[in-house]
């Protein structure tokens, strides 16, 4: 018995990879195994080899494998980029219409299943990916009631008749592997899962549910890869809670809209990527100026320019951190699981308005599309906090206007919304005085900066570092933000094994960076690495910056569009461990 | 109900004296009294040039943004409460220029949004540069040797993007402005009204005596039919764009916050945000 698997589905883009990867997932769920989904793809819609890897465990796992177990394949292709992954004793499925060959030099076993010529004997090659799920799931020996009932959920709606003709579809494909095979293979039988059912979602998913849960209930934004998830979500849920999304001209049009939204109190988001970014930073400048809550989720991809849109980075850091022109008050989170997604999305909301500035959700695009399983969400946890928006205030005698940008001790300032009688104020992004009015005057020019700036004097969001630390003097403090925590993790446990003791700080408050809590880590850590995936290392900047210890610390990066595995992190925290030098990957 | 001078305020404009924006302003003033608004529901978004300053100088909810995107800021009040009167208003440049690209979808979009252009065929703020509004062979600091492109027709471009509202005014005829805005604000969807508002300063061939002499008052056609949108594309050809009056209107379609599904007539801000136990569980448990 084994307590965990990785599987994978490959072939061209467009023809059920997507499809055969969530009936199989789902149905996995079902039983209670803990998922950890990984797309690959190209940006075309059809055609292009893609694939999706899942490992599948009976313990949470947050992080993509080094090696593979069964490969589903729909053409060659897919055997010769992803055959070498497999283990020793792994197995490839595919499809017998191609006669798959075994590239020289791998050691494996191969099931040709007829999976296009089962299908189109039941109506239509479509349902492959019934037939090629059906089939891994026979050799891995699980239920096979438990995947009809998934079957049957998926295409319910469509009717019996449809039901009918993929469960036996399945059931083919199940058949015909397990004669090929003698049964279910025993090396892959898995220890049984606990049963209880997970929520199995991609991040895109957890921040547009964490967002109809702050009460965020309009959207303006523009497609871009990976983040058109959460629109799609959020055009499905919002009209139940009397709001809307709309699908702007661009996303300087999406920011501004969301400002002006937000401005007549509606808790209203964009989402975009780094193209999309660029294209919102003097709007993000007009949220600072103004002092209009906002929040803007970036899911990084592979930049600069159009750069590697389907591909993980972490590279937007520095534009995050720094964009827009002038100096204005800025958040920017980093969640790092599913869990996270939501809850800091609820929490980007309450900042946006106890704070009054603008939010910068940072995702990336393994933690936005890679789908996992998370245990439960807490709804006592969601809270929802509009700092000092205020209503009913007294009216206003003569001319007089109300202070929306009174120079308070904390800098914050009493919010009203258009529509109340004794609120009359002005807005501008032009510098102004308290009530709103443009000012060139230098000393409320001054006043004015400092408010603004000192809003976020020691704010720090829920762990604004995550610590795991069971070592008082480790050989290495890791440093990490954003999908690659699990990787991290995994590497460490085998480094642990080998000896070498690690602490983990994931940072999560990019900014304004926590460099108070940060500090201590640092002053007692004899080396320091910093896993990051991009070219310049941004985050060790941050840290190099804020806190110093440039002589400690060392950078592993990796900047060619795949997330980080364990081996990488492993190999290159071995070597630093031994006082060697990290190279990038 | 508030008469037109609760719409002033105490703030005396940086306008130059005998600038167009004037009037424009008074008649936005007069107009808010007119249709029986109150100054705390009505908000007037305005973008970036001379003209953009108009927010802070009425007295309303005002919202002075950036360059270019007056509209959809305007359109995100609108959604976020409907129940506010929402002006748009802002230079040629801003409008027709940077913003362009908004002014379109915002036309295509239908929001109940009132947007007036205050049109000087030139940029006041940046001290004389041509404007897409300018006319061919027109001299400015940046066509010394007169501008070579062709001057854009907003009130073509509106017709073609299925707007429901066109107008044109002229600062100088504060009675059709004011009655045009009060019909833009009554309007049900986005309306734009475009006026000539000279620029004394940097407009030396655009004065107010060239317009004088060069528009047509609608009122001078018995025939016009204002429902009519070939009637509407063949005036504005005809007249090379030198009309005013209100051009077209389609009482017929919708409002995008009426097509909106589910959207109420309340203001979205002014409804409870947070979710019951019930509809959480509900949404959490697709994931399964
Ligand atoms: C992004 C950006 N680009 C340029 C400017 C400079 N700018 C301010 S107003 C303006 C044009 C003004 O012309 P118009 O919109 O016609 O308004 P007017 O001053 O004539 O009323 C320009 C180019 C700016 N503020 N922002
Ligand atoms: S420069 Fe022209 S547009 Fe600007 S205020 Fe003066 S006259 Fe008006």
């Amino acid at each position: 018995m084994i307590s965990q698997l990785s599987w994978k589905i490959g072939g061209q883009q467009g023809e059920g990879v997507e499809s055969t990867d969530r009936i199989f997932s789902t149905a996995l769920n079902r039983l209670g195994y803990y998922l950890y989904g990984y797309r690959h793809f190209s940006s075309r819609i059809k055609g292009g080899h893609t694939n999706n890897k899942i490992r599948i465990s009976t313990k949470p796992i947050r992080a993509i494998s080094d090696d593979l177990d069964i490969l589903v394949a729909f053409d060659q292709e897919s055997i010769d980029l992803n055959a070498k992954e497999l283990r020793l004793g792994g197995v490839i499925v595919a499809d017998a219409k191609f006669n798959p060959t075994i590239p020289e030099g791998i050691d494996t076993r191969l099931f040709a299943v007829p999976i296009t010529a089962m299908a189109e004997e039941l109506g239509t090659s479509l349902m492959k990916n019934m037939v090629a799920s059906g089939a891994s799931w026979a050799l891995l020996g699980l239920p096979l009631d438990v995947f009809n009932k998934a079957v049957e959920e998926e295409f319910g709606r469509k009717g019996a008749a449809i039901v009918e003709k993929n469960v036996e579809a399945v059931k083919r494909g199940a058949e015909f592997v397990l004669e090929q095979a003698g049964g279910p293979l025993d090396e892959f039988k898995l220890d049984a899962a606990d049963g209880q059912q997970k929520l199995f979602m991609i991040g895109n998913e957890a921040i547009g549910l964490g967002s109809v849960a702050a009460g965020c209930r309009l959207m303006a934004a523009y497609p871009i890869t990976p983040a058109s998830e959460i629109m799609e979500y959020l055009i499905k849920k919002l009209p139940h809670f009397g709001g809307t999304v709309v699908q702007t001209e661009d996303e300087i049009a999406a920011v501004t809209m969301a400002i002006g939204a937000n401005y007549a109190g509606v808790r209203t988001m964009t989402a975009s990527a780094g193209p999309g970014l660029s294209l919102m930073m003097e709007a993000i400048g007009l949220a600072g100026m103004t002092e209009t809550p906002l929040v803007i989720v970036n899911t990084q991809r592979g930049g600069p320019s159009t750069g590697l849109p389907t591909k993980q980075e972490q590279s937007d850091l520095n534009a995050m951190v720094y964009g827009t022109h002038g100096e204005i008050p800025k958040i920017v989170i980093a969640p790092a699981s599913i869990e996270d997604c939501f809850y800091d999305t609820i929490e980007a909301f309450n900042l946006a308005e106890q704070y009054q500035v603008p939010v910068i959700l940072m995702t990336d695009l393994q933690l936005s599309l890679g789908k996992q399983s998370c245990d439960q969400l807490d709804y006592n946890k969601i809270e929802i906090k509009r700092g000092k928006l205020v209503t009913d205030v007294p009216a206003l005698e003569g001319h007089d206007l109300f202070k929306r940008y009174e120079l308070t001790e904390d800098g914050i300032s009493q919010r009203v919304l258009p529509g109340e009688k004794g609120g009359l104020h002005h807005v501008t992004g032009v510098e102004h005085d308290e009530t709103g009015r443009p000012s060139e005057n230098a000393l409320n020019r001054q006043n004015m900066m400092d408010k603004r700036l000192n809003k976020l004097n020691d704010m720090y969001v829920r762990e604004a570092i995550r610590v795991d630390a069971p070592h008082d003097t480790p050989d290495l403090l890791i440093i990490g933000m954003g999908s690659t925590g699990g990787t991290i993790d995994e590497a460490r446990s085998l480094l642990e094994q080998e000896g070498v003791t690690t602490n983990h700080i994931t940072i999560r408050q990019i900014h304004p960076f926590p460099t108070k809590p940060l500090l201590p880590y640092l002053q007692k850590a004899t080396k320091v690495i910093v896993i990051e995936n991009n070219a310049t290392a941004q985050l060790a900047g941050q840290i190099k910056m804020h806190a110093g210890f440039a002589d400690k610390i060392e950078s592993l990066l990796k900047y060619d569009g795949n997330p980080f595995l364990p081996s990488d992190v492993h190999k290159a925290c071995k070597e630093l461990s031994l006082d060697g030098n990290v190279q990038r990957v | 109900m508030a008469t037109f001078k609760e719409f002033r305020n105490n703030v005396k404009p940086n306008w130059c004296p005998g600038c167009g924006d004037f009037s424009i302003q008074a008649a936005i003033q007069r107009a808010a009294a007119n249709v029986g608004l109150e100054p705390e529901n009505l908000a007037v978004i305005s973008g970036i040039g001379c003209s953009g300053r108009i927010s802070g100088y009425i007295n309303a909810y005002g919202f002075h943004g950036i360059h270019g995107r007056v509209l959809p800021i305007a359109q995100g009040v609108k959604l976020a409460n409907r129940e506010l009167t929402v002006i748009a208003s802002g230079g040629d440049g801003d409008g027709f220029a940077i913003g362009m690209g908004h002014t379109v979808h915002a036309i295509r979009r239908n929001l109940n949004v009132t947007y007036i252009v205050m049109d000087n065929q030139i940029y006041g703020l940046t001290k004389g540069q041509t404007s897409p509004r300018s006319a061919e062979g027109f001299k400015t600091k940046s066509t010394p040797e007169g501008s070579i492109e062709t001057t854009l027709s907003p009130l073509e471009i509106a017709m073609s993007a299925g707007a429901t509202f066109v107008a044109q005014s002229f600062s100088s005829d504060l009675k059709q402005l004011t009655k045009l805005i009060e019909e833009g604000i009554n309007h049900e969807g986005f309306s734009l009204i475009n006026v000539f508002s000279p620029c004394v300063t940097f407009n030396k061939i655009n004065t107010y005596d060239w317009f004088k002499a060069n528009i047509v008052n609608l009122e001078q056609f018995p025939e016009y039919d204002a429902s009519n949108r070939v009637m509407a594309m063949n005036k504005i050809m005809e007249t090379n764009g030198m009309l005013t009056g209100l051009i077209y209107q389609n009482k017929e379609r919708k409002s995008y916050e009426d097509l909106v599904t589910g959207f109420k007539q309340e203001g979205l801000a002014k409804q409870d945000i947070k979710i019951t136990p019930e509809q959480f569980d509900k949404l959490v448990a697709e994931f399964k």
